[in-house]
C-alpha cells in the first residue's frame, strides 16, 4: 500500500511539474505548482517527515503560493490573464534531458538501498513515527538552533526588503 | 525517489531556462527547491538525529524569503516596463 501510495503521489508531482513547464498560460502554471507542492507534502509524509509536510503545506501552498497569485493578479496581462511564451526552447530542454540524462546515469548504479540504515528498514515509504514531533522541536531547539535563527532574521529581513521594493515611491 | 527528485529538479531547470513570463520562471526555482527538499527528506533516516527533516524546514523558509523579494523586484521591474517579460 505505501508503495502504491508512493507511485500515486510522485505521478501527481510529475503531472504538475510537466504542465508548468508547459502550459502557457501563467495562472495555470500556478494550479500545476499547487498539486506539485500538495503531491511533495504528501510524499514528505510517506518518508516520515510529517513535521516537514506539515510545513510544506502552510509555507508553500499557504504562503509562497498565495504570494505567487498576488503577483499574477498584480503584473500586466493581456486577454485571458498573463501569457508565458517559450523561448530558448532548443537549449532549455537540451540541458534540462542532459542533467536528467547524467544524474540518472550517477543514481541507477549507485543503488542506494544497500545501504545501512535503508537495509535495517528505514525509509522504505513508512508512516511518521511515534513522537516525531517532538524529536523535530527538541532538534530545532537543540542541535540546529543556530541555523533556525539565521534563517529567521534572514525571513524577516527578506519580508521587510519585499515590502519597501514594492512599494511606489512615486505616490507617496 | 531519487530520481524522481531528480526528474522535478530537470522540470523546473527547463522552466527557468524557456518561460518568458519572470513569475513562471520564479514557480520554476520553487521546483528546484522542492527537489532539493525531497533529497533531504529521503536521507534524514541516514543520520540517528534526523536533521535532514529540520534542514527542509529551513530550505522552506529560504525559499519563501526568495520568493518574496523575487516578487516584489518582479513587480517594479513589470510597473516600469509594462511587462514582467525577460529578454
Amino acid at each position: 500500500m505505501p508503495t502504491a501510495l508512493f507511485y500515486t503521489f510522485a505521478a501527481l508531482a510529475l503531472t504538475g511539474a510537466a504542465w508548468l513547464v508547459l502550459t502557457p498560460r501563467v495562472l495555470h502554471a500556478a494550479l500545476a505548482l499547487l498539486l506539485t507542492l500538495v503531491a511533495v507534502a504528501g510524499l514528505m509524509v510517506l518518508w516520515g517527515a510529517d513535521v516537514a509536510a506539515v510545513a510544506q503545506l502552510m509555507a508553500y501552498v499557504g504562503g509562497v503560493l498565495v504570494l505567487t497569485l498576488f503577483g499574477i493578479m498584480l503584473s500586466p496581462g493581456g486577454r485571458g490573464g498573463p501569457q508565458s511564451d517559450a523561448v530558448n526552447r532548443l537549449s532549455g530542454w537540451l540541458l534540462g534531458g542532459l542533467a536528467f540524462a547524467g544524474l540518472a546515469a550517477v543514481l541507477r548504479p549507485a543503488d542506494f538501498e544497500r545501504l545501512p540504515w535503508r537495509a535495517a528498514g528505514a525509509g522504505v515509504p513508512v508512516v511518521a513515527p511515534e513522537g516525531s514531533v517532538v524529536e523535530a522541536g527538541t532538534g530545532l531547539l537543540t542541535t540546529t538552533v543556530l541555523p533556525v535563527e539565521i534563517v529567521s532574521v534572514l525571513l524577516l529581513v527578506a519580508l521587510v526588503a519585499a515590502a519597501s521594493i514594492a512599494t511606489d515611491p512615486v505616490k507617496e | 525517489m531519487l530520481l524522481l527528485s531528480a526528474l522535478l529538479f530537470c522540470l523546473g531547470l527547463v522552466a527557468v531556462i524557456t518561460r518568458r513570463n519572470a513569475i513562471v520562471v520564479l514557480m520554476g526555482v520553487e521546483l528546484l527547491f522542492n527537489a532539493a527538499n525531497l533529497n533531504f527528506i529521503y536521507f534524514a533516516p541516514a543520520d540517528p538525529l534526523h536533521q535532514g527533516r529540520l534542514w527542509a524546514l529551513l530550505v522552506m523558509a529560504i525559499a519563501a524569503a526568495e520568493a518574496a523579494v523575487a516578487l516584489a523586484i518582479v513587480l517594479r521591474v513589470a510597473r516600469l516596463w509594462g511587462t514582467p517579460n525577460l529578454q
